[in-house]
């Protein structure tokens, strides 16, 4: 028995039909292609699949398609500004903070949803915000150096 | 001109944009038009016969595609020891007998994921279950059941290593320690699990898209398992999310995917679920260790005995290797000069254990590094002091095994006590800890008998100036597109951004073994180096006639400027050297070829990082839980090519090795690991992860491009021994098992009490 959710995807608005079962990730990956988000597990542990839906961080490995209905969600495809990288993005770039890449989605889609909530986080709240997600590269410290600079002020969004 | 213009330089990853855009395509994200998604049956048993399969209910099911069975094979048994057939042991699709819980039984290949996954449920397999054995000392007795056979005692393979006059030194020593250790398993955890997307088509050519350290040894290994011409198949590494040393064998996705789709010639992706990634790949080696060691009263160390018996699980692996380098890397990075190493690999019930960043080096590196510090002690030496008695230096003949040439240790040494003096007195139950480590810029193995030069590359310069740099090095995130291009660029004298480098994709680039051993940087940078010195000198050929230089003068490139060496306002622009040494050509492209295989180097790598870790800890003395507070490290690696990279590399090692140090583990009952899942898996996560440092030493390797050595693994090896050097010198325990859990700290701290009382 499939359903219809409506959904806003980075802007887009999106009818789909689906099985109630769909989970918002596989909507992303397998019916959107949008594959920025990435499944590195399944018990909802390792952050990777994290997106924003109505403004809040989630994990859309776990969360069902149709609970998002209605719902806006902005997954890493929609951080940049047409060819212009937003401030997270480039800081993450010049402090090393990506490796492999594939916790990178998820990592940034927090430190938004976490910047955007409070754009003066200090060091610890910066390490609490993004203690859910798993890095196996980068040891975490370039990141929060990287997050730690975007509060300062150092990288500035293109209007 | 200051000397280099490129290397040295801050640069941004090559691929990080796509990456952060979440534009750069994954094995993962792959799709092909008609491709089915393909799951695998795997065995629930430890050890069993297979008495039947029957998988006619699964092939009659709606949406399933083709079913395979170890029938369906060639029947060959792979191994990436090829020069070894009897170290060959690996079916992946077992055909008579699986031998771990894991062990992969029967694949389907589905219109969807949910179909396959039903179709597995269908596939009938008749078992005879068979006694198991899981713990290595059990395994090598008699009594235990034959894991392989022929195997006697489950002895898969021993390594001896021998030096100097052992016994007849133990006999001149002053003082004699023997202690046991236990290094624990862990796991790679990448955050891309294991998976391939194969496509067979009806020319008979497989290309298959996998994420892997190694697309030359994957092609090399199918070829095998299939019965196929090397040329027909051709492997492509997109995107990777990480490895670890988890990537470079032949894998189950990989086999699995091209085996069902050689049968239907339709593309099939296999994505193994985060619980087969933790059961059913490869793991650390954990390892049993017996140590003697002998010294002088001033802490001179004269002789040092070293048993293993590891843990092999079902199959050899990479495991031999672990074996031999452990062995190796257990006399680093002292000068002993009498030596002794006996290592054995026992066969057991459990999944396979192989290759992990650091290689067997952050198990003896723990072991030894910890009895050293108790050796200093029990001399009432300094544990700077002793180290420093007897590290390494440079030039150094290992006997019989290895010559060093560039050798920061000492340096390091200085640096890290500097560090530790600065930081004065420390507060009640902190304690600094310290480790000295070493490690090779790649091995000079060939048990995979490749019959090409170990790394290779070619560079083409286009007439507009642009460089096309093809290698078959595994960019894996540790960043090797970067270093390499950082290192074309330079030699080459053009800058960064010119170049587009193409890794990695066996129907294009040279043959290079991959990404393991920390080989990149210092092989495939010499091969990459002389690709780009090859295509120079072209251009300076033209250069030269162009210019009417006397032959007296060199010339060289720098900057997109080709000028003379000594006098380098003379010149012209590179571009211009370009399109006419193209046009002189008949407009024959620039080429160069670069090739590296190491000789002469002795046996082990051809060249060896240095370094010493300090790790401080504060525990409570109540709970035994302990924070690791700060990791500070000099790492010798040479002339730095990429610093952002070295950062990352450091950074991220101590969130791997003070994991294995502090609570990664993998627990297991009857064979079963019990913690399957990254909820339940341990890591450092970033609240838990020091504040690190590095501490700069500048050296230069002759072998290295441009002076590098590695600086990949050899960071993982220190600080697990470095943390239970620091928790001993916080509260006085000492614990000789990995992990440091907080629960084994509280007990030894019981044990303390209770010993003070009586």
């Amino acid at each position: 028995m499939k359903k219809v959710v409506k959904l806003t995807v980075n802007g887009q608005p999106y009818e789909l039909y689906i099985k109630p079962k769909t989970l918002l990730i596989e909507v992303l990956r397998d019916h959107l292609q949008l594959t920025g988000a990435k499944r590195g597990c399944e018990t909802g542990s390792c952050g990777a699949c994290t997106v924003i839906l109505d403004g809040m961080a989630v994990k859309s490995c776990s969360i069902l398609a149709i609970q998002a209905d209605g719902g806006e969600v902005t997954t890493v495809e929609g951080l940049a500004k047409g060819n212009e990288l937003h401030p997270l993005q480039k800081a993450f770039l010049d402090h090393g903070a990506v490796q492999c890449g594939f916790c990178t989605s998820g990592m940034l889609m927090s430190s938004k949803a976490l910047l955007d909530e409070n754009p003066n986080l200090d060091k610890q709240q910066i390490k609490e915000g993004i203690d859910g997600h798993i890095c196996r590269c980068t040891g975490y410290n370039s990141i929060v150096r990287a997050l730690t600079d975007v509060v300062k002020g150092e990288y500035k969004e293109v209007k | 001109m200051s000397k280099y213009s490129v290397i040295g330089t801050r640069v941004n990853m090559i691929g990080g944009t796509e990456k952060v855009t979440g534009n750069a395509k994954y094995t993962t994200d792959l799709t092909l038009p008609g491709m089915l998604y393909g799951k695998i049956l795997r065995s629930p048993h430890p050890h069993a016969k297979i008495l039947n399969f029957d998988t006619s209910k699964a092939e009659k099911m709606l949406g399933v595609k083709a079913v395979v069975t170890g029938s369906d094979t060639i029947g060959k048994k792979q191994g990436i020891w090829r020069r070894f057939p009897e170290l060959c042991d690996e079916e992946i699709l077992c055909r008579t007998k699986v031998r771990y819980i894991g062990d992969a039984v029967a694949a389907v290949a589905a219109i969807d994921e949910d179909t396959a996954e039903e179709a597995l449920g269908l596939i009938k397999v008749e078992y005879e279950t068979l006694p198991a054995v899981f713990d290595p000392m059990e395994a090598i007795t008699e009594e235990a059941p034959q894991i392989h056979e022929g195997v006697e005692l489950n002895i898969n393979v021993n390594r001896h290593i021998e030096w100097g006059n052992v016994d007849d030194a133990f006999k001149e020593c002053d003082h004699i320690r023997e202690d046991q250790f236990v290094c624990s398993s862990q796991a790679h955890v990448c955050m891309e699990t294991h998976c391939a997307l194969a496509s067979f088509d009806y020319n008979g050519k497989l290309t298959v898209w996998t994420s892997t350290q190694s697309s030359y040894y994957i092609q090399v290994l199918l070829m095998g398992m299939l019965g196929m011409r090397e040329g027909d198949i051709r492997v492509i590494n997109p995107y990777t999310g990480g490895g670890f040393g988890s990537k470079f064998e032949l894998d189950s996705a990989q086999f699995c995917a091209s085996l069902l789709s050689k049968k239907i010639c339709r593309p099939v992706k296999i994505v193994l679920n985060r619980e087969e990634e933790f059961t059913a790949t490869k793991r650390r080696t954990p390892m049993y260790y017996f140590l003697k060691l002998g010294a002088k009263k001033d802490g001179t160390l004269l002789a040092k005995e070293v048993r293993v018996i590891t843990e092999g699980g079902a199959y050899t692996a990479m495991g031999a290797t672990a074996l031999y380098l452990t062995g190796f890397f257990s006399s680093f990075p002292y000068k002993y000069p009498n030596y002794r190493y006996d290592g054995y690999r026992a066969y057991t019930n459990t999944e396979p254990t192989s290759a992990m960043r650091g290689f067997g080096a952050p198990q003896s590196t723990f072991v030894g590094e910890s009895q050293l510090d108790m050796m200093a002690e029990d001399l009432g030496i300094d544990p700077f002091e002793i180290r420093r008695k007897n590290g390494m230096t440079p030039d150094y003949v290992v006997p019989g095994q290895a010559f060093i040439q560039s050798c920061g240790l000492h340096q390091c040494l200085d640096k890290i006590e500097a560090h530790v003096k600065e930081r004065g007195k420390l507060p009640p139950n902190h304690g600094i800890g310290i480790a000295a480590y070493g490690f090779m810029s790649g091995g000079i193995f060939n048990w995979f008998d490749t019959p090409y030069s170990f790394s290779a590359a070619i560079v083409r310069i286009n007439i507009d100036g642009k460089v096309d740099l093809f290698t078959g090095a595994n960019e894996i995130g540790q960043g090797s597109n970067t270093t390499l291009s950082l290192i074309c660029a330079e030699e080459l004298g053009v800058h960064f951004d010119d170049i587009r480098i193409h890794s990695a994709d066996t129907g294009i680039c040279p043959p290079d073994l991959g990404a393991w051993g920390s080989r990149e940087t210092l092989m495939n940078g010499n091969a990459v180096k002389r690709a780009a010195a090859d295509a120079k000198a072209q251009l300076l050929e033209f250069a030269a006639a162009k210019m009417g230089v006397n032959i007296v003068y060199d010339l060289d490139i720098k900057d997109q400027w080709v000028h003379l060496v000594d006098r380098p306002e003379r010149g012209v622009s590179y571009f211009d050297i370009v399109k006419e040494a193209i046009r002189g050509r008949d407009g024959e492209v620039i080429i160069g070829r670069g090739h590296y295989t190491p000789h002469r180097k002795g046996m082990i790598s051809p060249a060896y990082s240095f370094g010493i870790q300090a790790a401080e800890v504060e525990v409570d003395p109540e709970t035994g839980k302990y924070k690791l507070l700060n990791v500070t490290t000099a790492h010798d690696s040479g002339k730095v090519i990429n610093p952002v990279g070295i950062e990352g590399q450091l950074e991220g090692a101590i969130m791997m090795a003070g994991g294995y140090g502090y609570c990664e583990d993998q627990p297991m009952h009857n064979g079963k690991i019990l913690n399957p899942t990254i909820a339940d898996y341990m890591m450092i996560r970033s609240l838990d992860m020091p504040e690190t440092k590095i501490l700069e030493i500048d050296t230069y390797e002759p072998e290295g491009p441009f002076g590098a050595k590695e600086a990949g693994e050899g960071l993982t090896n220190p600080t697990a021994g470095a943390i239970g050097n620091a928790v001993y010198k916080a509260v006085g325990v000492r614990i000789n098992t990995l992990p440091i859990t907080p629960e084994k700290v509280f007990r030894a701290l019981k044990e303390k009490e209770r010993k003070q009382k009586r």
